[in-house]
């Protein structure tokens, strides 16, 4: 029943944040300063054109339900009713209808779901190789605790988290592709292109769960059970990789979940750095850059409701595998 | 204190040198460029070459030193104030203001991952310091509420608090007085931890173009002018040495953070 009722309470609070990302995502536009057709169109437009342009993207109407004008008699709020832009994005959105691009006149679901793809694939790619390199080293440096080789891992751990992918992806492509010419220095044509970006995305990703890792194994190390694996004669590598691993990794699922989120942001500047062709290039080449707002609030959307619900799903699995969370 | 935390300590200190003496230890003016004179090694007339227009990196790098300080500073002030008070209020009233704070705001807040708030605050209100400033801010202010507001729960029932309430002190004075001494540790690391965070966040937008505008000498701007192809082939020491300049500021605010948040900790002094 404690189950039912908070897992409830979490339906709520996601529903909640979804309403609140996609309202903000909506609204936002309104920031912009000056008119948007006017950015687009240029100060040379007809005033047809523009009429045309506010026209077709839904910008003659309102922005929202009502809006604080200002005139001499002060502020004053007026009323425009159910017929505004929020309510046509919203009704868009819930029939999977981004608006049209400002510049290409696409839809702009169509433009996401073409470059979305390349994202996952680098995101995953690049948790595959975070996932590589920080286990082992994890459980080197947690069950090595206070050695040389413990220390000298945390060493490179933080120093890894600090490293910035604009340097590390850069320093790569010198090595790989100006220096030794092996691999290509941008794009995504073949499949050892992924090699670059992914391990870019990667080794901050790494270098932070190796710390996990170490820690998870730590406290589990300390653990009972752990006492009566060694005390029955287990050897250590068994007592290591056959218990204290399954234990240790709860945790690290759970930060796993909440870095995906991380490396769909951290990827907008390794699709940048590698001209690698997913949402992030998208969003910074074809939206900010050309100031396509529509494309803009579509990659934002999409991104954070990615976030959201990777998180959500991280949250949900967090419970299954580990009983002693589910009546919290 | 530990040796790494030590480490950083200096580092810090010497960016804060390089940012306030900036006029006198460069050598070069950072705007001015010399066709005559791109992509020169390092060499004693230019410490860290030049770039692709012939400017002096050294400098620049110097420079650059004000732009993340500026941008570090600011933001961490602005967020840890507001997120301090916004922390001390959920933590200290509870009840439905803490539903909605805790419950709500902070879930909405980190429901984005923070890169791309900002990014997207900058996409919509355009470049430039301040705004940068404004949008780093909005992001990072959670992270010192989350901290204050979990103090204030520890401490607010404590024997003392009680006893400064009993004796008729107000809320406002049982807060600054008895609480805030008690959350300031935490919240020191948090800034600590947020200065680096600021610092990256800062190179990231800027070498996306959303930040700074060039040529203003940012290390962000300054990775992206030293990234493209013919760059790198010429003079990969473009690229290095602001690069590093990033790299050991934001390893040495985490060197501090990190350092702080074990002394902190009460766990490890009872295994050490």
């Amino acid at each position: 029943m404690r189950h039912l009722k908070s897992l409830t309470r979490r339906a709520i609070i996601l529903l909640l944040v979804v309403w609140t990302v996609v309202s903000a995502v909506t609204l936002l536009i309104e920031l912009v300063p000056g008119d948007p057709a006017y950015a687009i169109l240029g100060d040379q437009a007809r005033p047809e054109q523009i009429a045309q342009f506010r026209r077709t993207h839904g910008l003659d109407r309102p922005a929202f339900f009502f809006s604080l004008i200002r005139n001499e008699e002060g502020w004053r709020l007026v009323w425009h009713g159910a017929n505004n832009r929020y309510v046509e994005y919203w009704s868009g959105l819930l029939h999977g209808d981004m608006g049209r691009s400002f510049r290409t006149d696409r839809p702009v679901s169509e433009l996401i779901l073409q470059r979305y793809p390349a994202t996952i694939e680098l995101a995953i790619a690049a948790l595959l190789v975070a996932i590589a390199i920080s286990v082992p080293l994890g459980v080197i440096a947690g069950s090595r605790r206070g050695t040389w080789i413990d220390n000298l891992l945390s060493v490179i751990a933080l120093i890894g988290i600090s490293l910035p992918s604009f340097v590390t992806g850069p320093l790569l492509i010198y090595i790989f592709a100006v220096r030794l010419g092996l691999l290509a220095p941008s794009g995504r044509f073949d499949w050892t292109d992924i090699i670059l970006p992914s391990l870019t995305l990667g080794t901050a990703l790494a270098a932070f769960l190796t710390r996990m890792v170490r820690s998870s194994v730590i406290e589990e190390l300390n653990q009972d059970y752990v006492r009566t694996a060694r005390a029955k004669g287990l050897s250590e590598r068994a007592v290591l990789y056959k218990h204290v691993l399954k234990n240790g990794l709860i945790p690290v699922v759970t930060v796993l979940g909440l870095q995906l989120g991380v490396l769909l942001a951290g990827a907008i500047i390794t699709e940048k750095i590698f001209n690698w062709p997913g949402i992030g290039l998208l969003l910074v080449e074809e939206g900010i850059n050309k100031r396509d707002y529509r494309v803009v609030q579509g990659c934002v959307l999409v991104i954070s409701l990615t976030y959201i619900f990777a998180n959500a799903a991280t949250d949900m699995l967090y419970r299954l595998l580990d009983p002693r969370i589910r009546s919290r | 204190m530990n040796r790494l935390a030590k480490v950083g300590l200096i580092i810090i200190f010497a960016l804060v040198i390089a940012a306030l003496f900036a006029p006198w230890i460069a050598t070069h003016d950072v705007g001015a460029t010399d066709l005559s004179a791109r992509y020169l090694p390092p060499s004693s007339a230019h410490y860290f070459g030049t770039d692709a227009t012939g400017r002096d990196i050294f400098s620049r790098v110097i420079y650059g030193a004000r732009i993340s300080l500026r941008v570090g500073v600011t933001v961490v002030i602005i967020s840890a104030t507001v997120g301090t008070i916004v922390g001390a209020i959920a933590g200290y009233y509870g009840g439905w203001v803490d539903r909605f704070i805790a419950g709500y705001l902070f879930n909405v807040f980190l429901a984005f991952p923070g890169l791309l708030l900002a990014i997207a605050m900058v996409a919509f209100l355009g470049a430039g310091l301040n705004k940068l400033i404004l949008a780093l801010s909005i992001i990072g202010w959670v992270g010192y509420a989350r901290v204050m507001r979990a103090q204030v729960l520890k401490v607010r029932e404590l024997e003392f608090v009680q006893a400064a309430r009993a004796l008729g002190a107000s809320d406002l004075y049982i807060l600054w007085r008895h609480i805030l001494p008690n959350a300031i540790q935490p919240l020191i690391v948090q800034a600590s931890l947020g200065m680096a965070g600021a610092i990256l966040s800062e190179a990231s937008l800027s070498f996306l173009g959303l930040g700074v505008p060039p040529p203003a000498p940012s290390w962000g701007v300054m990775l992206e002018e030293a990234r493209d192809l013919a760059t790198l082939q010429t003079a990969p020491h473009a690229l290095i040495f602001p690069g590093a300049a990033v790299a050991l500021s934001v390893l040495a605010f985490n060197f501090v953070g990190d350092g702080l948040r074990e002394r902190l900790d009460p766990r490890r002094h009872v295994d050490r």
